[in-house]
């Protein structure tokens, strides 16, 4: 079995288009939505929900205000700046600033804070035309999407392996921060989606540099290859200088915003599309790699 | 004023509307305006603004505590106070470490050991760094280190820079609806949304809405890429009182002046009076509060 997450460092780039398409081509896959903070795999495979789960995230610290002597100690421990007087001068924790370390609740001589557990988060198991999807609804606002995302891959694995699955396709989130990290630590290989834009390069140099960290081969598709060559000329000689593969290039396509709208994949919606060419043999790459 | 620019989904054009309203306040009416790229990810704003100077750069540390296992007597208390399972202690072969991974910084195992064998040491976290962009104060971008999962510790770094001698100030957010973008746009005044007319943009969006109504910021919304997909996102704002602060056309020139880094550069009269027209909502907003 091999695990694959798709990644791209800057937003928008075509993650879950692409991710979306291999679905339609790859055949005993189990699929997993690692962008939890906002997850859009589900809006084109159209899940039935087959399980639920809470994820709890941590706790929070609540002051009691007819026990709290208003002394300050909680304020003068708290790292996070998350202690502030509401307007009747009262100490009051701001929940979106509480990392929930418990320091408070331990230091206060008053015993007048308490952490109450935050299931705002919920993880499913779903049916879909493509096989089980593994995603995840945050609260928002919430922690910890990077122990999300750990959990939600650790729950696509356990069914891939029960069903004897070749593959794990893991739409991976934005950025470089913790739940990037978090989706690349002991997968087999990423797929990073390139757009040609000064940005798009500039992100996914950034994710390279981390995802060298981990020693995982990389592979390369290009988005909107057409929208500017020249910087797609930048892109393919990054690539190369780098020994990064370059598995595929896709044109900019109305049909591919189109899918979208329809809920399809690019394959579903135009099959005879170039595109939908290109992905079959973009995967024919990834699978014989 | 402090002005967010905040979307769910990645892509949608938070950098091209924070470089474009930078640009049109500083020109057209208030030249004491700061940009800051709190997208410490990706930061990206810097590469727009092509004679751009770089005036001040710092690197800024996370403290993260050591044990000294000479003073440890291998208690494991601290370890049972941190929330995060950084702390591992083995009584039997002496071993007590701190991931610094997992670690947040909080000061509970300083606060915990009893031993005095806790140290804190500084550990990279990031770069803050002030540029002249010819127009306006300037841009303040803050660089995640890679590797780092401690983006929202860095954004808080990055917001202390803010002058309050800025008549405005405009804050670009990282993608994303968990706790780094509520720490991005928890002080500004107003909160923009970008959107694209996709599937993807509204779904995202709705979830971003539903994280401001929770916090309470008034906001208003932008749609990016207009006429490309469909027009579901104009009924969710009418059918939920959202103001349309401005629609930015989709046109492919425009797209690849993005990709080349020249937005700012012979800008189409059509996206000027736009930027224009919504830099006076925003004042006359600023008026009204």
């Amino acid at each position: 079995m091999k695990e694959i997450t798709i990644l791209s460092g800057k937003g928008g780039a075509g993650k879950t288009s692409v991710a979306a398409a291999i679905a339609s081509v790859a055949k005993n896959a189990v699929f997993c939505d690692n962008d939890v903070d906002a997850a859009d795999l589900h809006l084109i495979f159209n899940p039935e929900i087959k399980e639920r789960y809470d994820f709890d995230s941590g706790t929070l610290a609540v002051i009691d205000p007819d026990v709290c002597t208003n002394c300050g100690i909680c304020v003068e421990h708290c790292h996070f700046d998350a202690i502030h007087p509401n307007a009747i001068e009262q100490l009051e924790v701001n929940p979106f600033q509480c990392e929930g370390c418990r320091l408070c609740e331990r230091v206060c001589p008053e015993g007048a804070i308490e952490s109450v557990y935050n299931n705002n988060n919920h993880w499913f198991v779903s049916n879909t035309r493509f096989g089980t999807l593994v995603h995840a609804k945050m609260g928002p606002g919430e922690e910890n999407s990077g122990k999300l995302v750990t959990e939600i891959r650790k729950k696509a694995k356990e069914i891939a392996n029960q069903i004897n699955a070749d593959f794990i396709i893991n739409d991976g989130p934005p950025g470089i921060g913790c739940s990037a990290i978090a989706s690349i630590t002991g997968t087999d290989a990423v797929l990073m989606v390139i757009e040609p834009t000064l940005s798009g390069l500039h992100d996914a140099k950034r994710l390279v540099e981390l995802i060298n960290t981990f020693n995982i081969p990389v592979f390369a598709v290009i988005n909107k290859f057409d929208l500017n060559r020249e910087i797609t000329e930048k892109v393919k000689n990054y690539l190369d200088e780098n020994s990064i593969s370059l598995i595929g290039k896709i044109p900019f396509a109305n049909e591919m915003v189109e899918s979208v709208v329809n809920e399809k994949t690019i394959i579903e919606y135009a099959p005879d599309n170039k595109i939908s060419k290109e992905f079959y043999s973009i995967w024919e790459k990834i699978k014989n790699n | 004023m402090k002005i967010a620019i905040a979307s769910g989904k990645g892509g949608t054009g938070k950098t091209t509307v924070s470089v474009n309203l930078y640009s049109t306040f500083a020109r057209f009416f208030d030249n004491n305006i700061t940009l800051i790229d709190c997208d410490v990810e990706e930061p990206n704003d810097a590469l727009f603004f092509k004679n751009r100077k770089l005036i001040l750069e710092k690197e800024v540390q996370q403290i993260i505590p050591e044990i000294n296992t000479e003073a440890c007597t291998f208690c494991h208390k601290c370890a049972d106070w941190c929330e995060f399972n950084a702390i591992t202690i083995i009584k039997s072969v002496a071993f007590a470490e701190i991931n610094k991974e997992l670690c947040h910084s909080c000061g509970a195992c300083l606060v915990a050991c009893e031993y005095n064998a806790i140290t804190e040491h500084p550990h990279p976290l990031g770069v803050i760094s002030h540029f002249d962009t010819g127009i306006g104060n300037g841009l303040i971008e803050g660089r995640l280190e890679i590797s780092s999962s401690m983006q929202t510790m860095l954004i808080k770094e990055v917001k202390k820079e803010i002058s309050e001698n800025n008549s405005i100030t405009i804050i670009d957010a990282p993608p994303g609806t968990s706790c780094p973008v509520v720490e991005t746009v928890s002080d500004a005044n107003y909160i923009i949304l970008v959107t694209e007319p996709t599937p993807f943009g509204l779904h995202d969006l709705k979830i971003t809405v539903d994280l401001l109504r929770d916090i309470k910021k008034p906001f208003g919304v932008i749609v990016n890429k207009a006429g490309l997909g469909a027009n579901e996102v104009y009924k969710f704002l009418d059918e939920n009182n959202i103001e349309l602060l401005g629609k930015i056309p989709f046109t492919k020139a425009y797209a690849k002046n993005y990709a080349s880094g020249t937005i700012l550069e012979n800008v189409p009269k059509e996206i000027e009076d736009t930027y224009r027209e919504i830099a006076e909502k925003l004042l006359t907003k600023q008026l009204q509060q």
